[in-house]
């Protein structure tokens, strides 16, 4: 079908490869160079060779865009994309950015149209991107108007490849894209479909947030089991993930992906040797209405709670009854947006609509939890944009050791892993 | 839900007399302005003692409103859901120190109905961390239900619905 998606393939070109010399990765493997935080090229980099390049790439639920028509604004990196549901009920993707001048032109967060129209010309698009109307293509009186060889078709949007599993949706820049199911390998798969298992989903509501600091800080936050027993106080209390809870930390083959499954005990966790290491842990506190926290089981997972992270750019999350998929949005070296998609299944009666919106008061950039992690991200982004140079280490556990083991850096040295053959660095 | 919901017309203000309005709109200012002292005094334990027993607080993004979507960033539903929420901000929640301002304005009384008030007033929250220029964290508008008693008042319901729907890293303490 030639190229379906329009976009150039930088993902393995290599036209800087003479500048990348100046850029030198710490030979310890537990050392993380602090420039790929703070670097404007290397920012761009990663727009061309991950986000642009070989990825599956998150960009919504199907649920968001329900009927044909329906779309939502979205990112693939950092390019406003838009995802539409066509005429035969196909999700597909398009650049937002008119072939004609370039104007981003869809402003709304989500809506239903028949077609897309750029408001500066007016150039028309149909709900698969394709440009199928120019207003004064002939001119006026026989006069200007296009050339007689104007190809409408290579002046359509650019398009994305779409492929979608259990109601998620994911984009890739690239045609020749391995299955998504490839991508996931079969591990995380089998943990990703925990949530996605089929059951129609309901939308309960979309949370966007700018948060200060890179991009791959987000990454590391989901796969370091370290911080989650430590700093958030509430967690840890009232026992949602403690570092004595029976733990997984997996990652695929590749080192990409990574899921931590958890297990939480009945009650709260007891005042142990455990619990004296962690210096916010509170055993006195007691929550006024506890049932906040109840646990409903809605599926065959032994696990309570799982942070699956699916490089590069979605975050999904089950912690007792809340479902939510995150987006990270690079917005530049040091900032990024984060849109938390938040949903149930369609067969929620009423009470347990309510239970989940009143336990979703974990996260989101308001959440019990939440507020800590967006917080940090902004001490560590601080420290890197105004102190002296300084490597990062994450040095804890060994890459050899089981999954079953919590306190490590396992998956992070992962990631960077596979973040370096992707860069080239 | 949708904005219709949260704001429902229960009275025409022209139903209550240039004195009622009077009245009652400087009773709301001057709650506004308690509320907003305690908030920005840091005093957040004394939060949940504007409203209710069963007093219930939404944080909700306009465009989920417009959209139908019952998503809040903050939703308490019941005097021990908000003293959860106090006491979580207090002692659990980390966050660097910062200074809040409240802006409350527009207050206009909507109608009454028996011990109920309904009311809405416009606000913003500016902030200012540490070592940093003071930023706007959120404006929205307070779409509120009041049970009055004599001169005194206690928020039955208060959705908070803002504008700022790309928040800025986080909301800390409750608009």
């Amino acid at each position: 079908m030639g190229n379906m998606t329009q976009f150039p393939d930088k993902s393995k070109a290599a036209p800087d490869a003479e500048r990348l010399k100046d850029y030198s990765w710490p030979e310890d493997p537990t050392h993380v160079p602090e420039w790929i935080y703070t670097d404007e090229y290397i920012a761009e980099l990663e727009q061309q060779r991950i986000f642009q390049g070989h990825t599956w790439n998150y960009c919504g639920l199907e649920v968001e865009v329900p009927e044909p028509g329906s779309y939502i604004r979205s990112y693939l990196g950092s390019m406003p994309i838009i995802v539409v549901r066509d005429e035969d009920g196909e999700i597909r993707a398009f650049e937002n950015r008119c072939a004609h001048r370039g104007a981003e032109f869809c402003k709304s967060y989500r809506g239903k149209t028949e077609s897309f129209i750029c408001p500066y010309h007016q150039w028309t698009y149909g709900l698969d991107g394709a440009l199928i109307s120019v207003p004064f293509r002939r001119g006026v009186k026989g006069k200007g108007g296009m050339p007689k060889d104007f190809d409408m078709e290579a002046n359509s949007l650019r398009r994305l490849n779409v492929t979608t599993r259990g109601g998620a949706i994911f984009v890739s820049a690239q045609d020749d894209m391995e299955s998504f199911e490839d991508y996931m390998g079969p591990m995380m798969l089998d943990q990703f479909d925990t949530v996605f298992d089929g059951r129609p989903l309901k939308l309960l509501g979309v949370h966007r947030n700018i948060l200060e600091g890179n991009w791959k800080l987000y990454q590391e936050n989901l796969k370091d089991t370290y911080h989650a027993t430590l700093l958030h106080t509430y967690l840890t209390t009232f026992g949602l993930f403690v570092a004595s809870n029976e733990t997984f930390v997996m990652t695929d083959d590749t080192g990409r992906h990574s899921t931590t499954c958890n297990r939480r005990p009945e009650g709260r966790p007891d005042a142990d040797e455990t619990t004296a290491e962690i210096g916010s842990f509170h055993s006195a506190m007691q929550l006024a209405d506890p049932s906040v926290l109840n646990f409903v089981k809605e599926s065959d997972s032994q696990w309570t709670s799982n942070a699956m992270t699916i490089w590069p750019n979605m975050i999904l999350i089950r912690q007792t009854n809340i479902f939510s998929a995150r987006q990270i949005v690079p917005m530049g070296p040091n900032k990024f947006m984060l849109i938390w998609c938040s949903f149930g299944y369609a067969d929620d009666d009423d009470e347990m609509l309510q239970h989940r919106l009143k336990q979703n008061n974990i996260f989101g950039p308001g959440g019990f939890i939440g507020i800590d992690d967006n917080e940090v991200i902004k001490f560590v982004s601080d420290g890197t944009q105004r102190g002296a140079g300084r490597d990062g280490v994450i040095p804890l556990g060994d890459d050899d050791e089981g999954a079953d083991v919590v306190i490590t850096d396992r998956a992070l040295r992962g990631m960077y892993s596979w973040y370096r053959k992707e860069m080239g660095l | 839900m949708n904005v219709d919901e949260i704001e429902p017309q229960i009275a025409e203000p022209a139903a209550l007399s240039l004195a009622d309005r009077q009245r009652l709109a400087f009773l709301v200012e001057e709650f506004n302005c308690l509320y907003a002292e305690a908030l920005d005094e840091g005093r957040i334990a004394d939060w949940p003692g504007f409203f209710t027993e069963d007093g219930v607080y939404k944080l909700l993004a306009r465009d989920n409103a417009e959209a139908g979507l019952p998503l809040s960033l903050m939703y308490c539903a019941g005097k021990g859901m908000l003293k959860d929420r106090a006491y979580a901000i207090e002692y659990t929640e980390m966050f660097a120190p910062r200074y809040t301002k409240h802006q409350i304005s527009n207050t206009r009384v909507l109608g009454r109905e028996g011990d109920i008030v309904t009311a809405r007033a416009n606000y913003s929250i500016f902030e200012t961390l540490v070592d940093e220029p003071t930023q706007i964290l959120q404006v929205g508008t307070y779409h509120d239900r009041f049970v009055i008693d004599g001169e005194k008042l206690l928020l039955k319901e208060r959705c908070a619905l803002y504008d700022t729907v790309c928040v800025p890293i986080c909301v800390v303490f409750p608009p």
